[in-house]
């Protein structure tokens, strides 16, 4: 494997020095003016600039996905094979996802691709109910609660955004079990005879996902709608729009980066939740990320694993390409 | 008006129903955590107890894995705010053309899920510190921090990278004429003013590492944190120790953004009393007659 490493670790690094002497030619031609980089910072600021940023870009972020990418199409081999005749690119991780076996495709693999699939669809409506969830509070807070009510209102809602995911989806196991306060109150009512086994049939979990990330929904409406001028939602009400117009045709055009950034978080945290499936989740219970863990810590097999958190990870940028291509924006708009 | 009461009455309902589904969750695992019956449970409270406070003081585990995620929190923090800052202050030298590239690679970590960013970074270090003998590297503590950098730096540069947009190039570029060098400039101009951001991005930081557990799961290999317990905890059994530790947490969260709020108060005070100070100077210069002159 020592032979992909030093490709995921040259290849980057390559690019970057490329692009340097590619800028130092410019520079000289004249192409580029103004101080150059150690001229404009200083010897040491510069170095500590560059040093931080060339870790972190390199060994934190890029080398380390290129890494899983590389692992992905190799076989699974005991370390003394590592780098041997044995240590080719295969397919067969990703051939296991869709059929279950490494070396047939007679049958699909349905538990795993059906997991994936269902994983995908929930979070996408999580996504969705999440948005329709808060919308209309993230206005009131944005452009009409008075500024007593809004200092209370954002401190409710900063308290719960900084307890642990872990947590949340246990509150969820406290309220919903079948010995649980909810049922207690439904037998207790007379309208139950027997408890209803919400974590048996997965209502348990969506409902601990899409509590999880309603914050990660809210805050970036409100940021978005309040930098909305609110003489143009007066204009438009003068104008004799009807409150939906107003909503449709003013206020969320102008929010555009903040849903799409909202949805893109909700999405992605849901569709890569793990603490939520293992909580909450029955013993039947499809989700896709405890798939992934398993490859790792129970089938100890690392490159198949990889590739499944690849596939993962596939999934979650064509979704966000999907949402900036939908909404129009770039993804500069959207990551602040 | 009919319409408007009836608007207000439905939008009460809604704030109420919002906050109910935002809040009772937490507030009946918290009543749990006083209740003295083994199983998690509200009603009907038999007695209040504080033993399972005890409880989850005497667990070993637990209070192991804590000391380990204050260290990482720590850790993350000091590796994560200056990593931000570089991040910042390169995002406004580096030519425009090369600005998409270069916010695409160091936000990525945000918008990708934390198991990836947690195999990935393993996958690679094991490598990594095989092939260069540097073993020692490959330790849940060292990945957990690495890992968890890569998204909380992208946190801490977005947060520095507001504030530095407000500076105004030209006070760097005064204290320069006056003979300052380039270190000078940077820790007594640059610093100095984005001392609030820097604050906010450690706070952030920590909380964000604390809290983690998607990406530290991975990374944390055979070591174990405060939420790698728990999750353990949680999964053998509902027991009301784990409330108890969730009132502890919203206790100490809470109380931290009360110190924030009040710090940041007061240091909005601070520079509107010097703003204050400053235009009351100003406008006694200007005035032609300075103050000692009109006192006599």
């Amino acid at each position: 494997m020592s032979g992909g490493l030093t490709l995921v670790v040259a290849l980057p690094l390559l690019a970057a020095l490329i692009l340097i002497l590619l800028s130092r030619l410019e520079r000289r031609k004249g192409a580029i003016a103004g101080p150059g980089f150690f001229q404009r910072n200083g010897v040491a600021v510069g170095l500590y600039l560059a040093v931080a940023v060339g870790f972190w870009a390199f060994f934190i972020i890029v080398l380390p996905q290129l890494a899983m990418v590389d692992l992905s199409f190799r076989p699974k081999l005991p370390p003394s094979q590592m780098g041997g005749p044995k240590d080719i690119f295969t397919l067969e991780n990703y051939r296991y996802f869709l059929f279950g076996s490494t070396t047939s495709t007679a049958n699909w693999n349905w538990l795993h691709i059906k997991a994936f699939f269902l994983s995908i669809g929930v979070s996408i409506l999580i996504t969705l109910l999440n948005l329709a969830i808060c919308y209309p509070l993230a206005f009131h807070m944005a452009q009409s609660a008075p500024v007593a009510r809004l200092r209370v209102l954002l401190l409710l809602l900063i308290i719960p955004y900084w307890v642990n995911e872990i947590l949340r989806a246990f509150a969820f196991r406290v309220l919903l079990s079948s010995g649980g306060v909810v049922n207690k109150l439904l037998m207790g009512g007379g309208l139950l005879d027997a408890p209803i086994d919400f974590l048996g049939n997965d209502v348990g979990l969506y409902m601990g996902l899409s509590y999880a990330y309603l914050l990660m929904m809210i805050f970036p409406l409100y940021n978005a709608i309040e930098s909305l001028d609110r003489n143009q939602i007066e204009a438009a009400r003068d104008l004799g729009a009807p409150w939906w117009h107003i909503h449709a045709f003013v206020v969320m055009p102008h929010a555009k980066p903040g849903i799409a950034s909202g949805c893109t978080l909700v999405f992605m945290l849901s569709a890569g939740a793990l603490a939520a499936p293992l909580v909450l989740g029955g013993p039947r219970t499809l989700w896709f990320t405890p798939i992934v863990y398993d490859r790792f810590y129970q089938a100890f097999n690392w490159p198949q694993g990889a590739a499944y958190a690849l596939i993962l990870l596939f999934a979650c940028i064509v979704f966000v390409l999907a949402v900036l291509r939908m909404f129009r924006l770039s993804l500069g708009e959207i990551a602040r | 008006m009919r319409e408007g009461i009836v608007q207000r009455f439905s939008f009460a309902v809604y704030l109420g129903l919002f906050f109910l589904y935002l809040l009772g969750p937490l507030a009946v695992m918290a009543v749990s955590a006083f209740n003295t019956p083994d199983y998690p449970q509200v009603w009907p409270f038999e007695g209040f107890t504080l033993d399972w406070f005890g409880k989850l003081l005497s667990d070993g585990d637990m209070m192991y894995g804590l000391r380990t995620s204050l260290w990482i929190g720590v850790l993350v923090v000091l590796v994560s705010v200056p990593i931000g800052l570089a991040g910042a202050i390169v995002m406004t030298q580096i030519p425009v053309r090369a600005r998409a590239t270069y916010y695409l690679v160091v936000v990525s970590p945000v918008l990708t899920p934390g198991v990836i960013i947690g195999i990935s970074t393993v996958v690679f270090w094991r490598e990594f510190t095989t092939l260069t003998g540097m073993k020692f590297m490959y330790d849940g503590i060292v990945m957990t921090v690495l890992g968890q950098a890569s998204f909380i730096s992208a946190y801490c540069m977005l947060i520095i990278l507001a504030r530095l947009q407000r500076f105004d190039r030209s006070q760097e570029e005064a204290a320069l004429d006056l003979g300052a060098s380039y270190p000078q400039v940077f820790l007594h101009v640059l610093l100095p003013f984005l001392k609030p951001a820097l604050f906010s991005a450690a706070v952030l930081a920590f909380l964000s590492s604390f809290e983690n557990y998607n990406t530290t799961t991975f990374s944390i290999l055979a070591d174990k944190t405060l939420t790698t317990v728990l999750a353990g905890r949680v999964r053998q059994g509902t027991t009301p120790a784990i409330s108890a530790l969730a009132v502890f947490i919203v206790a100490v969260t809470v109380a931290g953004a009360l110190v924030y709020e009040v710090m940041k108060r007061r240091e909005d005070g601070r520079i509107r009393r010097r703003q204050q100070v400053a235009a009351k100077a100003e406008e006694a210069e200007f005035s032609g007659t300075p103050e000692p002159a009109a006192a006599e």
